[in-house]
């Protein structure tokens, strides 16, 4: 069965999902590079696929920008939630730049 | 690209033409009601404060206010008072006409006797504004006119990947065309802010957008609040949301990726043309407000879980991506955007489509919560709303 996910910006290497899609079904990516690949396993509507192998500490990049660091390492097609991704921590006091 | 609207004496053009009843103080707000009611062309809110009150909500109040009467959607203006609230109806009057020459009237329901006698008189003078408001063509306007306001609420899976995007697609198409856009809510920039900093036209417009970040958190904190606890929370996480940053970021992008030229206080009017953020709730009624009271003649309002909420100065265009949502609160949904969804419409697309969308609104078409007369309102107080 062919899935859609959406990939927001070319730069991404996660792609979303608009439907479950099963082990093996074939996830075409709206927007971005378009491509498609094989999802690796099980992935819940909403969540995300990873569109290349990524190891642990990659970041993870939706709309063009990391989102979080990835806790393992994951092949391409696997789900990336909440329970490998953590947010990277910053503070206000290095974000302000020379004015 | 140009629309048909109300040409005003000073600042932007009106897409609508409405006469405005205006209670100075809750004790207002129901004369104000029956007023409107009476007058074909009159819309009126409903102010829930406006009495006892400490200093800095009298002037977030009276920012508000004022900032309606002078919407340019606004053709004159009706007041309704009391008499004994904090700033009086004629005072109120008097810094209105100091801001705008549009016609302006008051009322004080202590002076005339009570409400029937107040009623009375501000009927008749609504009719008479109503009348002359009538008489105004709609002429061509450059849309240079427009200042947009750009709001999400009710959002869900859809919003971040498919509604926001298309939404910021339109934004950066009428900032290119010369139009202005506000995007609000800074409480929802936090986790994202560091990307939409990025966006500041200058290094003091970067530190603006971290400095209105952290102090929204710290004022919280001193509350005992903790903004990022349970963020994402556990129904996001279950719908796919992983991070906070990547929850912002779906809420940051539909105020699109071109150059951020001011950041606004809540409800202030701005001084440039482009991309303009404003520092405000996520919560979307009180948001509207302040982008209302701003001058904004539209805006644009994303949903997945969908939302009836009308401003009855400004239409309220309401887009969703979620086809069910869609179709089953048809009733209170302007754009379907659910195309996006099922791999159908592209987020270029779909900023097209929803460039005709605004093109019809401007030139008069109802949206559907403009149509029901829907005037929800909010107004924030120094104890912020979230």
């Amino acid at each position: 069965m062919e899935i859609k996910a959406i990939m927001l910006d070319a730069k991404d290497n996660v792609a979303t999902l608009t439907q479950e899609a099963r082990r093996g079904d074939t996830v075409r990516c709206i927007g971005g590079s378009g491509e498609s690949l094989a999802s690796g396993e099980d992935i819940p509507v909403w969540h995300k696929i990873t569109l290349r192998p990524l190891a642990k500490g990659d970041a993870v990049v939706k709309y063009g920008e990391p989102i979080g660091e990835l806790t393992e390492d994951v092949p391409k097609g696997a789900w990336v939630s909440h329970r490998n991704i953590r947010s990277v921590p910053r503070d206000y006091a290095s974000e302000y730049v020379e004015a | 690209m140009q629309f048909m609207g109300y040409k005003r004496s000073e600042g932007r053009a009106g897409i609508r033409n409405h006469v405005l009843i205006l209670p100075s103080c809750a004790c207002g707000s129901e004369s104000s009601r029956i007023v409107a009611s009476q007058v074909r062309g009159a819309v009126n809110i409903v102010f829930n404060t406006g009495c006892s009150d400490v200093a800095a909500n009298t002037a977030m109040s009276q920012k508000i206010l004022t900032g309606f009467a002078c919407n340019p959607n606004v053709y004159g203006v009706v007041i309704i008072g009391l008499g004994c609230e904090t700033v009086p109806h004629k005072e109120l009057r008097e810094k209105i006409q100091a801001m705008t020459k549009k016609p302006v009237v008051s009322f004080g329901i202590q002076e005339e006797g009570g409400t029937l006698k107040t009623i009375e008189k501000a009927t008749r003078a609504a009719r008479i504004l109503a009348a002359e408001a009538g008489m105004q063509q709609r002429v061509p306007c450059d849309v240079s006119e427009l200042l947009l306001g750009i709001e999400c609420g009710g959002s869900d899976a859809t919003s971040g990947i498919a509604s926001n995007p298309a939404v910021g697609e339109l934004s950066d198409r009428l900032v290119d065309l010369g139009a202005s856009t506000i995007m609000s809510e800074s409480i929802e920039w936090i986790g994202g802010e560091h990307v939409l900093a990025r966006r500041a036209a200058t290094p003091e417009i970067h530190n603006q957008i971290i400095r209105v970040c952290e102090d929204y958190e710290k004022h919280l904190l001193a509350a005992g609040q903790d903004c990022r606890a349970g963020q994402p929370t556990p129904g996001n996480k279950a719908g796919g949301l992983s991070t906070i940053d990547e929850k912002s970021l779906g809420c940051i992008f539909k105020g699109g990726t071109r150059p951020i030229v001011e950041v606004l206080e809540q409800a202030e009017r701005p001084t440039k043309r482009g991309a303009i953020v404003m520092d405000t709730a996520g919560y979307d009624i009180s948001s509207v407000t302040s982008m209302v009271a701003a001058g904004c003649n539209a805006v644009v309002f994303t949903t997945g879980r969908g939302t009836p909420t009308g401003n009855a100065i400004v239409p309220v265009l309401k887009v969703t991506a979620n086809e069910h949502t869609y179709q089953w609160m048809e009733d209170n949904m302007d754009v379907d955007l659910s195309g996006i969804i099922r791999g159908e419409l592209t987020i270029p697309q779909s900023g097209e489509l929803l460039l005709g969308e605004m093109e019809k609104l401007l030139n008069g078409r109802l949206t559907k919560a403009e149509a029901y007369g829907f005037s929800d309102i909010a107004v924030d107080h120094v104890c912020r709303f979230i």
